[in-house]
């Protein structure tokens, strides 16, 4: 803020404006051929913020938080990352992506290579980190995710919570501002899933900004700022989890919460 | 029965009148046929790659190819190599030279369809995962999916190095000295024994395609059990 007050007062308007929300998505419409997948949505996350997108399959969660890494492209609308448009053709997607981190529902490691090599590929090859600081990058990670002893196996090697923890592992070795969760403990045994949430819980403790699609309706009680419910490509439903779950206004959100709890 | 025929020109359909002459027979047949596919892999690899790019002026010239390639017999490439050789370089090329040409041409069409297929199939999420952590396309290609993809490719490439090992004989027709020329000229020569000729080469085509073969099943297994152990 204080940078600002040497400019010019249009440009300390916009810049106090633009600064004001760390990732902002505006007005964001997206079609896939004739189908609206996204209508209109305006959200705002703050730095440190943990966001939990809810909502019945088909509604759009997994293309909105890909649309911020832009895994999936909008087609109208905006959204801003510590106040740029990433769409700006001056933004490098790579380092965009690289800032973005996204942990997917089918881990989707890679099965041709250990789990200390999953780490350490893009740090080596996107940060040009020298190969021994990339390792000991993705140990100090590997133990944080508590599965130090597992990094020379191979990715099918491990069970479905351990996968996912190495991808968890795998995109915080970027260093990452952001981390994107889609449904990541949809596909696991339940046995496993609270190995994966605690992980996250800690992440989110830490203080890292977070967009997660999930139903783990424990998790967005416990860390989560704000929840939101889409359907149909909307949102239908904001609030705090607490608002979320004792008083939805909306029916739908009534009859999907009836559903998963 | 005249084997004795088959038995005084055994070396000559092994490797021709090597080492005091050219290099002929089998020996020029399996040179060629590992010329071609190393030559046809790359071009292949070239040419798959552009096929499934999304960029138009990238995959519709690499479709062209492929497809008149594929819509082409290989004698058909074989001749146009030859004769067409001279009115575009204006020079004659090596009978050998020409034949090798054909079969990578050849030969890079169907790999191609090979490479395409075989990144096609990978799971979509493997490059998503590369490109979410910031690899550019290349990299994500590079280090992500040929890896795998060549990987479950090869069987794929070992069968097409051995129909081209067989394919090698029709390089006969421009006068290339491989196998089924020599057992032409042999047979040309003392007319006395065309069927112990002809039956030898065929033996001796059989038992390089069989060697090669089983090995490619044995390989298939091992890569199997890498995949189910891989995935
Ligand atoms: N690449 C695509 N092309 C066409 N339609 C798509 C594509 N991706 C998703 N869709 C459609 O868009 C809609 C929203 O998909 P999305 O994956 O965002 O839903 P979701 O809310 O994540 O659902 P789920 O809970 O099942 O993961 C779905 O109807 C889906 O069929
Ligand atoms: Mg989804």
């Amino acid at each position: 803020m204080k940078v600002c007050l040497t400019l010019s007062p249009k440009t300390q308007l916009k810049g106090v404006e633009r600064s004001m929300a760390y990732l902002e998505i505006r007005n964001v419409n997206k079609w896939f051929g004739n189908f609206h997948v996204l209508k209109n949505i305006n959200e705002t996350v703050e730095k440190g913020e943990v966001l939990v997108i809810c909502g019945p399959s088909g509604s759009g969660k997994s293309t909105l938080i890909r649309c911020v890494n832009r895994l999936e492209e909008i087609d109208k609308g905006e959204i801003l990352f510590e106040g740029k448009s990433i769409h700006d053709p001056s933004v490098d997607i790579n380092n965009l992506r690289a800032e973005i981190g996204i942990v997917f529902q089918q881990f989707n490691l890679y099965p041709h290579l250990t789990v200390l090599k999953n780490i350490t590929l893009a740090p080596i090859k996107v940060r040009k980190m020298p190969k021994d600081q990339a390792e000991s990058i993705a140990l100090e990670l590997l133990e944080r995710v508590g599965i130090k002893d597992q990094a020379h196996k191979y990715p099918a090697e491990l069970s479905g919570g351990q996968q996912q923890r190495v991808a968890i592992a795998r995109a915080l070795a970027m260093k990452p501002k952001v981390m994107l969760f889609d449904e990541p403990t949809s596909a696991l045994d339940p046995e496993m899933i609270n190995e994966v949430l605690n992980v996250m819980k800690d992440l989110a403790r830490d203080g890292m900004t977070m967009l997660c699609v999930t139903h783990e309706m424990g998790f967005a009680r416990e860390v989560a700022d704000r929840v939101i419910f889409m359907d149909q490509g909307e949102i239908l439903e904001r609030g705090t989890p607490e608002h979320f779950f004792t008083n939805p206004t909306h029916e739908r959100t009534k009859a999907f919460l009836k559903e998963i709890l | 029965m005249h084997w004795e025929v088959v038995w005084n020109n055994m070396d000559y359909f092994l490797i021709g009148a090597y080492p005091e002459g050219p290099l002929g027979g089998l020996a020029m047949g399996i040179l060629l046929a590992i010329g071609g596919i190393f030559g046809a892999f790359w071009l292949g690899l070239f040419f798959g790659l552009m096929r499934i790019s999304s960029k138009p002026w990238l995959k519709y010239p690499a479709m062209v190819y492929i497809e008149i390639v594929r819509g082409t017999p290989l004698l058909m490439v074989i001749f146009w190599f030859y004769f067409l050789a001279p009115i575009l370089l204006g020079h004659t090329l090596p009978e050998a030279t020409s034949a090798l040409i054909s079969f990578i041409v050849f030969t890079s069409a169907y790999i191609a369809e090979i490479v395409r297929a075989g990144i096609l199939a990978l799971p979509k999420g493997q490059m998503e995962a590369a490109r979410g952590t910031g690899l550019n396309h290349f990299q994500a290609m590079r280090y992500i999916i040929l890896p795998q993809a060549l990987r479950n490719m090869i069987p794929s490439f070992v069968n097409q190095f051995v129909s081209l090992t067989k394919d090698t004989s029709l390089a006969y027709i421009i006068g290339v000295n491989e196998l089924t020329r020599a057992a032409t000229q042999v047979n040309n020569r003392t007319l006395i024994a065309p069927t112990e000729i002809f039956l030898t080469i065929a033996v001796l085509y059989f038992i390089v395609c069989y060697v090669l073969t089983s090995f490619s099943r044995r390989l298939e297994k091992h890569l199997a059990r890498y995949q189910a152990r891989g995935r």
